[in-house]
């Protein structure tokens, strides 16, 4: 294995400079016979180290690590300011780290937020625009189209909402158009926050069944939430005291 | 990376005709500040015509203020931008691609429907060329240099005015050289050509300072 120090990722800037990505690159990759991959999963492999973080002057954690395999998931609990939504910023770059160290490792020359989804409290919809639109849209932007936009509102069972305004939708339609987002593209690392607040049981169940084929086929999980989810084995890791 | 840059292009221009706010709203303050310019000033048409071009100018430096505190506002408050960050597109290129789509939804507009708002100040047919020539050129630099004030206020509730406040000392050169060259239009010692090259020039240097300093106001706010 051949170890390559790249510069720090795109999406972050001058603020991402305690934060290094390597770049390990494998040869192999293409040889792994697995159907409908996520592309760059194979031998994706992410590593924690030391990660702290401070948010206006308060230290939220620190000495926070762990590392993530292709087919594994990672459920991060806490109490509510706990900095469950905080880790996820900044494995998504939209937060620096106080300390510590993020290591990549994964065949191709993409950055870490290239690499991933998230679906968050914000859900990034537009009102204005109807579903469909949307997910056309996060389609075309995130690159790696997977499933047609029709396809993937059908498959969170939302078919029949596509040309509505997201203006329309309920808190939990929407959340489900969030959801959806996930199947447009294809990216090894989902991040969720919460995933399965204002779901409803049949919606929670779906988004499970998701989850579940996203690992299946070598995807890689990180899901701050408040319960256990009925998603197969999956590690977990309590954040505050 | 030209499809992501395509599609938020289209996704702006998209959202300004659904929400109507930028467009329709810049014209119609465009409109009202050139009307109430004749009731101040007096029906005195010679006047009206020599200082026309300024007036239009100055309406579209004010009209191009509007809205622009939204440009990365709203996608920074939905988390549309976190949604943009993690895209192949650099952040800059996601800069240059709002700015486009906000140039053709207000910008534009101002430049083409300048001919017809200088009847109110009785411009003559080579003065309306030459400002609209001169907004055609000089709007884009507006709108890149307005770009990095937005960026700076996108995670500040109700920054509205911030925005002008921080933005319009930096617009007073375009302000100048556009009005000195729509003016040299309607004769006098300046040839036309050297303000009208300066304006262009102003452009393109907006376009690569705004960009690079709109795209690390972003990176820096978090």
């Amino acid at each position: 294995m051949r170890a390559r120090r790249i510069p720090r990722h795109s999406a972050r800037g001058a603020a991402g400079r305690d934060i290094d990505h390597f770049l390990t690159r494998r040869y192999t990759v293409e040889a792994v016979p697995i159907l409908r991959l996520p592309q760059g999963a194979a031998g994706v492999r992410i590593e924690v180290e030391n990660l702290a973080c401070r948010r206006s002057g308060r230290l939220v954690f620190q000495g926070l690590s762990f590392s993530l395999a292709t087919g594994e998931a990672l459920l991060v609990t806490g109490r509510n300011g706990a900095g469950k939504s905080s880790l996820l910023a900044i494995l998504a770059g939209r937060l620096a780290a106080e300390a510590g160290a993020i290591w990549v490792e994964r065949p191709g020359e993409r950055t870490l937020p290239e690499m991933l989804h998230l679906v968050g409290h914000r859900d990034a919809l537009k009102s204005a625009l109807t579903a469909q639109e949307n997910l056309a849209f996060a389609r075309d932007l995130l690159g790696d189209p997977d499933l047609s936009p029709r396809d993937a509102l059908a498959a969170v069972g939302l078919g029949q909402a596509a040309e509505l305004p997201v203006a329309y939708l309920s808190a939990g339609q929407r959340r489900r158009v969030a959801l959806a987002r996930l199947l447009v593209a294809r990216r090894p690392l989902w991040l969720l926050d919460e995933p399965t607040s204002t779901l409803d049981a049949t919606s929670q169940e779906m988004l499970f069944g998701l989850i579940r084929a996203h690992l299946s086929s070598g995807g890689l999980l990180v899901a701050a939430t408040h319960g256990p989810l009925p998603i197969g084995s999956a590690r977990e890791l309590r954040l505050g005291r | 990376m030209t499809r992501a840059f395509l599609a938020l292009i289209a996704r702006d221009l998209r959202l300004a005709a659904r929400i109507g706010g930028s467009g329709a709203l810049v014209l119609v303050f465009f409109l009202m500040f050139v009307t109430l310019v004749p009731f101040a000033l007096g029906p005195d048409l010679n006047l009206l015509s020599r200082i026309g071009p300024a007036i239009l100018w100055l309406a579209a430096v004010l009209a191009t203020l509007i809205g622009l505190d939204r440009l990365f506002q709203a996608d920074e408050e939905d988390g549309s931008l976190d949604l943009l960050r993690s895209s192949p597109l650099p952040l800059e290129l996601v800069v240059v691609a709002k700015v486009i789509a906000h140039w053709l939804a207000t910008g534009l507009p101002l430049a083409l429907f300048a001919p017809l708002f200088g009847l109110l100040v009785a411009l003559t047919p080579a003065g309306m060329a030459a400002t609209t020539a001169t907004l055609l050129a000089g709007t884009p630099a507006l709108t890149f240099i307005g770009a990095v004030g937005a960026a700076l206020t996108s995670t500040i509730r109700r920054g509205g005015l911030i925005v002008p406040i921080l933005v319009l000392p930096l617009m007073i050169p375009t302000l100048i050289f556009g009005v000195s060259a729509a003016n040299a239009a309607l004769g006098g010692t300046v040839p036309f050509v050297a303000p009208f090259l300066m304006l262009t020039a102003l452009s393109l240097a907006a376009a690569v300072i705004g960009t690079m300093g709109a795209a690390a106001a972003l990176r820096w706010s978090e």
